[in-house]
């Protein structure tokens, strides 16, 4: 077995420890003043009840952030393996984006977590990570392997590392972003989000309990939430602006023109307007909120489309994906 | 964004700081810099009422038409605008940057073409609607940097503001009552948190010891001094501070910190505008050409010597620095299993002004000479071949490029004979194979990149070729509207040379021979002045752009009076650290440094 062998077994390995942490801080989200507490047996006193779901919470949490913390060190290793196998950095085609950049997203909300006492944001991070590396080990895999001249540059460990982190860090700010929105159309009193279904005609649609997200009241408020995502969005805004401006260099290198209008730069141009406009949305006092929450789902779709759409579709300078 | 509209100023989600200072702002001075320093951010909601056109005027309405155009909402609105206009470039290949993709597309929908033409939609990025709205954000965007580097400028050089009588009010404060002096045992200290909601008060005893309680009326001093200290130590707290007695009697210090932060923002929005104008410099500048160089052969750096050229319209041929270029070596590399490419290098010998010298060129590693850099942008093979005519007459000799299609370098090519001295003219068109394979009878191809097993394979035309007119051809493609294909019965005549093989074309026309195979490189020359302008921009607009996001703005104030050390602090930006930056000072002033940093740098839930 080669190295690229065990790294993809470690990859799987990592999808396996993420999914699990995914299970224990679903669990710490909804116990305790969530919707699973009211399963309580009814003749037990409150205080009681309390005490023991609190108990609950702490251990859930403890076992979902030693599990992560296991997947990151798994996570970490897979990815060294990968550019042990390849003699390269690790980070030249589809697949191997998508591994770092949720590497880079987990270690991201690890740092933050640490700081800012957010773990409720594990469990969308960890289901995206398991998702992102599920779906790159089944369908963008691609053989371990040298590149061609053209990716045969330092840039290759700036321009694309710094790419791949900036998609990483806008991937957590887009999930504080939906967690705000959500948390504000809880707070606003919508009947979908507290499990009693949305006005339909005659009688509520999706009236159902999985919809209950009565755990949001745990969350820190809508603003709290929209700052934590603008910091982080922020950090990502600087990265990606970074990732242009190396580019542009490479570009001046390899193609011999810094600034083209291939596809790729299209997108990484309107990325870039987009983050800008929701930097200046937030500055202004009627496109805070849910507004400016818009935007970072709007930009955060054409992050997501710049890195499949545009690999997979268009036929541009940028075709390096190998599927 | 112009600094007038103070009313509905909000900085980056914080609550207006102007009324949270209504009492202490009777400064007028303060005030305006208070509205302006921060319009950054200035949100144009509240507009005038508006007045009916009518009223205001030629001046009025030219003044209402700029106030629209740089506030923030057209901004907004013209960046949201840019995005979207920058999609359908990304969708219909582009005529310059994808000139191949061009073709196929018009060739396949041809009924578009003159709609799409008339749209410009295969010039997106060179198109008046395009065009349009950057130039219209840029004007909105100097209209927005003008004013604020005014009030900037007067801001760098005001005091921090005045202190507000009551702390409370602030999104932060601290406050430790050192008690009667000597008392040293009971520390009361209170605290509210940051919250833009409704300050929560928490009580709280804590039994710390000051650890030098002193004499009320020099404490107060002290306390001062200490504060101070505090808040001009360390390179991350270097506040502007001003200390005075007020008239109650209490002692205050003013203190204001992140001025940087809003010069990064101006800088980061000049470096845009320097931007601009430098790839607008580089436009009119410019020149570019592509040269094609057979192994063993020379060019020379004159627009005559180009395959294509281009330039700006400031482009002075003067400019064109004069070298000549000998392409001595090509090496390739390809990997056996697979055929991928795995390195490229021209070795080239260049004269420039009587001093030769030896250079390589690679992908991602251009060579610049005077100012001009040389990019190796593609290679190939191109078979030297001499051609007689019917009268038994060289009319041909030398290397033909061949244009690579594919990774193992099947080529496309022509062999266009002009020149016969009597007869028809002829041409050959068809197919270079560097390793040539046959895996069934008349279908050849190539399987390998490297030129193991050379190979010819052609048809013959002859005609006219359309040359004589003087209308620029593709010299890759044979016009054959005016041409007749040599056939035997229904097939065309079907032409296979191997290297050092000759053949005698069909109908008389002449001989053919397939003497060596040389490789040929493309090179792509260009020259931009304002390359160095466009680099120098785009990283001052990136270290600009983090100094706005991540340098805190911070205001703080300190009061001592009858032994109650109290401190104040309003952020104008969305501020983690403000309400610990608070407490610190207030512990720095009281004990002479902060306490042990007590975790409260968290999210709090509700």
């Amino acid at each position: 077995m080669n190295a690229a062998q065990i790294s993809d077994i470690l990859t799987w390995g990592t999808a396996t420890a993420y999914l699990i942490a995914m299970v224990a801080f679903t669990i710490n989200l909804v116990t305790g003043r969530g919707v699973v507490a009211s399963e309580d047996e009814p003749d037990e006193d409150a205080a009681a009840s309390e005490q023991r779901s609190q108990r609950r919470r702490q251990k859930s949490l403890g076992i979902a952030k030693s599990v992560l913390i296991l997947g990151v060190l798994v996570h970490i290793a897979a990815v060294v393996l990968r550019g042990f196998a390849a003699q390269r950095a690790p980070w030249a085609n589809m697949y191997e984006f998508t591994v770092v950049g949720s590497l880079v997203a987990v270690l991201v909300f690890v740092i933050v977590a640490m700081r800012r006492k957010v773990w409720f944001l594990g469990a969308p991070v960890t289901g995206v990570a398991t998702a992102a590396i599920v779906l790159g080990l089944t369908q963008l895999h691609v053989v371990a392997d040298g590149v061609q001249p053209a990716l045969q540059s330092y840039w290759l460990v700036l321009h694309v590392g710094v790419a791949v982190g900036g998609t990483g860090v806008f991937t957590v700010g887009m999930l504080f972003t939906v967690l705000q929105l959500l948390r504000d159309s809880y707070d606003n009193g919508s009947t979908l989000l507290r499990g009693e279904g949305a006005a339909g005609r005659g009688k509520p649609i999706l009236k159902t309990r999985l919809l209950n997200l009565r755990w949001l009241e745990s969350l820190p408020r809508a603003s709290t939430l929209e700052v934590l995502s603008f910091r982080v969005n922020s950090v990502a805004f600087v990265l990606w602006t970074f990732t242009l401006i190396s580019g542009a260099i490479w570009a001046e290198d390899a193609w011999g023109r810094f600034w083209g209008w291939d596809p790729k730069e299209v997108w990484s141009f309107v990325v870039w307007i987009v983050y800008a406009a929701y930097l200046h949305a937030r500055a202004t006092q009627r496109w805070t909120g849910r507004r400016a929450g818009y935007l970072v789902l709007v930009g955060y779709a054409c992050v997501l489309f710049n890195f499949t759409g545009v690999n997979l579709i268009f036929n541009g300078k940028h075709s390096y994906s190998g599927v | 964004m112009t600094p007038d509209d103070k009313r509905s100023y909000r900085p980056e989600g914080m609550a207006d700081d102007a009324a949270l200072l209504d009492e202490s702002s009777s400064d007028p001075a303060s005030d305006k810099s208070e509205s302006g320093s921060a319009t950054g951010t200035t949100a144009r909601g509240n507009k005038p009422p508006r007045r009916a056109v009518s009223d205001i005027g030629f001046v009025g309405m030219l003044r209402f038409i700029w106030r629209q155009l740089t506030s923030m909402r057209v901004a907004l609105l013209l960046l949201m605008l840019l995005a979207a206009a920058a999609i359908p470039g990304s969708i219909i290949p582009q005529r310059s940057a994808d000139p191949r993709g061009y073709a196929d597309y018009i060739a396949q929908y041809p009924e578009r073409v003159e709609w799409f033409n008339k749209l410009q939609l295969f010039d997106v990025y060179t198109s008046v609607w395009f065009s349009a709205i950057y130039i219209l954000l840029f004007i909105s965007l100097i209209g927005c940097i003008l004013p604020r580097t005014k009030v900037h400028l007067r801001a760098l050089r005001a005091e921090p503001p005045r202190t507000p009588r009551n702390f409370d009010r602030l999104p932060a404060h601290h406050r430790i009552d050192l008690g009667a002096a000597g008392e040293a045992g009971q520390v009361s200290v209170a605290a509210t948190g940051a919250d833009p909601d409704g300050p929560s008060t928490a009580q709280e005893n804590s039994s710390l010891k000051p650890s030098q309680p002193a004499a009320r009326a020099d404490s107060s001093a002290k306390f001062i001094a200490q504060g101070v200290r505090y808040l001009r130590g360390g390179w991350l707290r270097r506040y502007r501070v001003v200390t005075e007695t007020e008239p109650s009697g209490a002692q205050v210090i003013r203190a204001e910190r992140g001025y940087a932060r809003e010069t990064g923002n101006l800088l980061f929005h000049i470096a845009l505008v320097g931007l601009l104008l430098s790839v607008a410099a580089g436009h009119l500048l410019h020149y570019r050409g592509q040269v094609i160089l057979v192994q063993g052969r020379g060019f020379a750096n004159a627009q005559v010597d180009y395959n294509t050229f281009e330039a700006g319209a400031w482009f002075d041929p003067q400019d064109l620095h004069p070298f000549r270029m000998t392409l001595d070596q090509f090496d390739a590399q390809f990997r056996l299993h697979d055929a991928a490419a795995q390195d490229f290098t021209a070795f080239v010998t260049i004269d420039d002004d009587g001093q030769t010298s030896q250079e390589t060129i690679k992908v991602n590693h251009p060579l610049e000479i005077g100012g001009a850099k040389i990019y190796l942008q593609g290679n190939g093979y191109a078979p030297v071949v001499t051609v007689t005519d019917a009268a038994g007459e060289v009319a041909l000799s030398g290397p033909v490029p061949f244009i690579p299609d594919d990774q193992v370098y099947t080529s496309q090519g022509t062999i266009k004979v002009p020149d016969v001295t009597s007869g028809e003219q002829f041409g050959l068109v068809g197919y270079l194979l560097p390793t040539a394979d046959q895996p069934a009878p008349n279908t050849w191809r190539s399987i390998y990149p490297e030129p193991l097993d050379p190979m010819l394979v052609l048809t013959l035309w002859h005609g006219d070729l359309g040359l004589d007119e003087g209308i620029p051809q593709n010299v890759y493609r044979l016009d054959t509207s005016r041409m007749t294909q040599v056939t035997d019965g229904d097939d065309a005549v079907t032409i296979v040379l191997r290297v050092g093989e000759s053949i005698d074309l069909p109908e008389g026309l002449g001989t053919l021979a397939f003497e060596g195979l040389d490789r040929y490189v493309a090179l792509d020359l260009r020259h931009d002045p304002s390359l160095a302008y466009v680099l120098i921009s785009s990283v001052a607009a990136m270290v600009g752009l983090a100094m706005s996001l991540f340098i805190p703005r911070r205001r703080m104030w300190l009061r001592v009076r009858d032994g109650v050390v109290e401190a104040g602090g309003l952020a104008k930006t969305d501020d983690f650290g403000l309400e610990r930056a608070v407490r610190s000072l207030a512990e720095a002033a009281a004990y002479g440094q902060p306490l042990d940093d007590r975790d409260s740098d968290t999210v709090t839930s509700d």
